[in-house]
């Protein structure tokens, strides 16, 4: 029988509840991206495989959901690459070392790089999709003699807009194949300008024996998965990340849902195969 | 470096052409090299020429008042470049400029324009491949159109206050007197919408 | 258990019945006639149950009609189901603080109440058990809904007179109910007068009827339960045979997956409004939102878990649009939801047939017809 004391539950609402971080450092990427380096406030590192995200709040403005971008395998502090395109990333693009953001996470499926143990593995990133692509092109350098060739292609908006630059340089002394485009370019840009699917068939990587990931706009990303397959590579063997809206980030809000797929749950990675035809289908 | 008639054959461009054709084509070829900083050719000049590269890079250039100089295409090695030699007026879009030290397999377009008029087969032969490639290019360059990679919308005038508000207690303290660009007074709403 | 234990009420029986529950805790939460509506409100005494009400409802049309005898519950359901009891429109979850760079935050305190639900059909009934299984069963749960489900004690009801726009036979949810009630109550009203057949569901139901047992007296109790089992049995077969709507859910999945372009879509369009109606009304929907409250200095802000719904315009934005933006993209996300996606989401249909959003459409648009529209479309 409940007692007038048990009438009232005193649970806390757990995971829709943001842990503390402190914003430790930022850097001005490009004119709109900026990257936060975050520790949490009670000590307990946030471990995430490369491909997940968290919700970030802004106190007061509001959260979003933002992949992460540090390296993995390494302690250091949670990073984030974040594009100012609304209300609460413009708030986050306004924050100073010392401020306290929320966090929860991380959530979502990652890119699973160990499947592309012994092929080659190609990562092919459109404009901010590199953000998410860093951790996974950072966990093959830990592991290189697992991998065969490694390959980045990246496609942005134009030579401003080019992220990592000096660490795009440091993977290429490292021995990855790195093709870079823009959509367009002044004179003073000596490299290449067109869509990031051109770079498809100059890089040397066996299109039969690789991993390919991509990230970036979806229209990008459904050209770019189909301009791998018609080079070779298998469907199963494509994997991309895709974005919906999302509220709670745990799969009760019911907004990141694609058809029968949450992407906070069943995503953000998944398999081409698996989203070939939902990409194809207008408004889903 | 193989000669024109044995790096052609090998070129998927005219992977299409039978034996005759290809003879024909290549007699109508050339090699040529530019430095960096050369023109291949100028807009408004007459188009009399393509060219399939063999390394280097080029960019294609459009000029305007509002828009200054824009590289809206490169093309490298193994690329073709120039199709106005097949439409009349038969005048150049665009410039054409070498980044690298180029080379190239240039084609005498004028030349090749009387042979498929004689040749029509020759001629849909060449055409199939050219619009191949058209196609692939002009796909690529609809999916430039939408500025995939470009800002989104402007920030909502209905959510501006609240960004106001957000800047108003983020900003560090400020020295009286000093206003804060952006701020505003208008109180904040109590609930953000949706 | 080898045989179903029972007993039969009279309606004096029933008023002691909601006295037990209330003496052990529970606030009884029954259906009332409010604003010519039946409502679900805390009630006390069987007086306050609707008396002699039925109702008539079809595609956006609503009126509860005098029936003329003394019947409690004969009428199907009203607008609200009991979604909101268990998983309220508005909860809190969190407060913040802020003093500079110092932010402090507490969760919220969940509100659990103990609650008795008299009445929950078996619609209803089916629509909690899908609503356990998405907010209690996943990877990651409701606990506020956790903890408010504990201390719900549900006495079921067999629907007597189906409306117009029920359809839970199509569905397989109706119209007795099988599982998930603590108690099961079927009203008889004949020649041998008006009682209550009710069944134990679970072990605290049982408890509840032992006590009942040892409480009650000549004029609360009758001892004819058997021959009114089979009675009781007649009633669900009846109301089997008179349902409003029917949808046939053959290969229903398959269906709404491979028409995803059908002109259907756009025809429903042109009559939708996206008011959001149907969700609001629909047992089985889930879609939330967070709210930010804050004062006006920003130094308290709360998080508030809200209802949302597909149907409205920034459900789906995504920076500069919002995914699905045509209302005929919105209906197929809903339809296709609902009776499609749902399945492979939580393995059962998210549909019980409880006909709520054809009556409260405002537009008149029933589900059943336009997914039938598309099964015919196909030839």
């Amino acid at each position: 029988m409940p007692s007038l004391a048990e009438r009232q539950g005193t649970q806390p609402v757990g995971a829709l509840v943001p842990r503390l971080f402190r914003v430790a450092n930022r850097r001005q990427d490009t004119a709109d991206t900026f990257t936060m380096m975050l520790e949490p406030l009670d000590g307990v590192a946030l471990d995430f495989v490369p491909g997940q995200f968290t919700m970030l709040a802004a106190f007061g403005v509001g959260q979003v959901p933002i992949s992460v971008s540090s390296d993995a395998m390494v302690d250091g502090p949670l990073c984030h690459t974040i594009r100012d395109v609304g209300p609460v990333t413009h708030a986050l693009s306004r924050t100073s070392v010392g401020d306290v953001v929320g966090v929860r996470g991380p959530y979502g499926t990652g890119w699973d790089v160990a499947g592309g143990e012994n092929l080659d593995v190609v990562l092919v990133a459109g404009g901010i999709g590199l953000a998410p692509l860093r951790p996974a092109m950072l966990e093959v350098l830990h592991h290189r003699q697992r991998y065969g060739r490694v390959v980045l292609l990246y496609g942005t908006r134009s030579p401003e807009d080019v992220l990592f630059a000096d660490e795009l340089k440091r993977w290429e002394n490292l021995g990855v194949e790195v093709l870079i485009t823009v959509d367009y370019g002044t004179p003073a840009w000596d490299g290449r300008v067109g869509l990031v699917t051109t770079l498809i068939k100059r890089a040397g990587f066996d299109p039969h024996s690789s991993l390919a990931l991509v990230c970036g706009p979806e229209v990008m990303m459904r050209f770019t998965a189909t301009a791998l397959i018609e080079r070779g590579v298998r469907p199963e063997r494509v994997r991309v990340s895709l974005e919906r809206n999302m509220r709670c980030g745990v799969g009760l809000c019911g907004h990141c849902q694609y058809r029968e797929l949450f992407i906070c749950l069943d995503g953000p990675v998944l398999p081409y195969a698996r989203v070939a035809d939902l990409l194809g289908t207008r408004e889903l | 470096m193989r000669t024109i008639e044995q790096y052609l054959p090998e070129h998927p461009f005219f992977a299409g052409l039978d034996t005759g054709a290809l003879a024909i084509v290549c007699g109508c070829a050339t090699n040529v090299s530019f430095a960096p900083g050369e023109f291949l050719f100028r807009q408004g000049q007459p188009a009399n020429q393509f060219f399939v590269i063999r390394r280097g890079r080029v960019a294609l250039q459009i000029h305007g008042p509002a828009v200054g100089t824009m590289v809206v295409d490169t093309a490298d090695a193994g690329d073709v470049v120039g199709w106005s030699w097949l439409v009349p007026p038969y005048h150049w879009l665009f410039d054409a400029r070498a980044v690298e030290p180029t080379g190239a397999v240039s084609f005498d377009g004028e030349c090749l324009r009387g042979k498929c008029e004689e040749d029509p087969r020759l001629g849909y032969q060449l055409m199939k491949s050219v619009s191949q490639v058209m196609l692939s290019r002009l796909t690529a360059a609809r999916v430039r159109l939408l500025d995939v990679y470009g800002k989104a919308n402007s920030v909502s005038p209905l959510l501006s206050p609240l960004l106001a508000e957000a800047e108003a207690t983020w900003a560090r303290p400020r020295q009286a007197g000093a206003t804060h660009p952006g701020a505003t007074n208008a109180g904040a709403t109590n609930a953000e919408p949706g | 258990m080898d045989e179903i234990r029972g007993m039969v009420l009279l309606l004096p029986g029933l008023q002691l019945l909601i006295d037990l529950l209330r003496e052990r805790g529970w606030s009884v939460v029954g259906p009332t006639v409010r604003d010519g509506v039946v409502v679900h409100a805390e009630i006390e005494s069987v007086d306050q149950l609707p008396h002699g009400v039925g109702d008539l409802q079809d595609a956006g049309s609503y009126r509860l009609r005098e029936r003329g005898d003394a019947k409690l519950f004969g009428y199907v359901v009203g607008p609200q189901s009991w979604k909101s009891l268990v998983f309220p429109s508005r909860e809190l979850l969190w407060s913040g603080h802020r003093d500079g760079n110092e932010v402090d935050i507490e969760p919220a305190q969940v509100d659990a109440p103990h609650l008795a639900l008299l009445g929950v059909r078996s619609c209803d009934l089916h629509a909690l058990g899908i609503h356990d299984t998405i907010l209690a069963r996943r990877a990651v749960a409701d606990v506020a809904y956790v903890a408010r489900r504990e201390h719900t004690f549900i006495i079921a009801v067999t629907c007597s007179d189906p409306g117009g726009t029920c359809f839970c036979v199509s569905m397989g949810t109706g119209p007795v109910p099988d599982k998930g009630y603590d108690l099961s109550l079927t009203e008889l009203a004949d020649e041998d007068g008006h009682r209550f057949l009710i069944q134990p569901g679970s072990e605290r139901g049982e408890a509840v009827l032992d006590e009942l047992t040892t409480r009650a007296a000549g004029d609360e109790v009758l001892n004819s339960a058997r021959a009114d089992r089979d009675t009781a049995r007649e009633v669900g077969d009846a109301a089997a045979q008179r349902m409003g709507r029917s949808l046939d859910t053959d290969g229903l999945r398959e269906l709404l997956y491979r028409n995803v372009e059908s002109p259907r879509w756009e025809d429903v369009a042109t009559r939708c409004l996206t008011c959001t109606n149907c969700t609001l009304v629909c047992p089985t929907c889930f879609c939330t939102s967070v709210d930010r409250v804050s004062d006006l200095t920003g130094a308290e802000t709360q998080r508030w878990r809200v209802w949302d719904s597909c149907f409205t315009d920034d459900f789906s934005y995504l920076h500069g649009g919002s995914v699905r933006s045509s209302a005929a993209s919105r209906y197929r996300q809903w339809a296709t939801h609902k009776l499609a996606s749902w399945v492979d989401q939580f393995g059962t249909s998210g549909c019980v047939g409880c006909g709520r959003c054809i009556t409260w459409c405002p537009a008149a648009i029933d589900i059943t017809a336009e997914v039938g529209a598309i099964r015919s479309g196909e030839g």
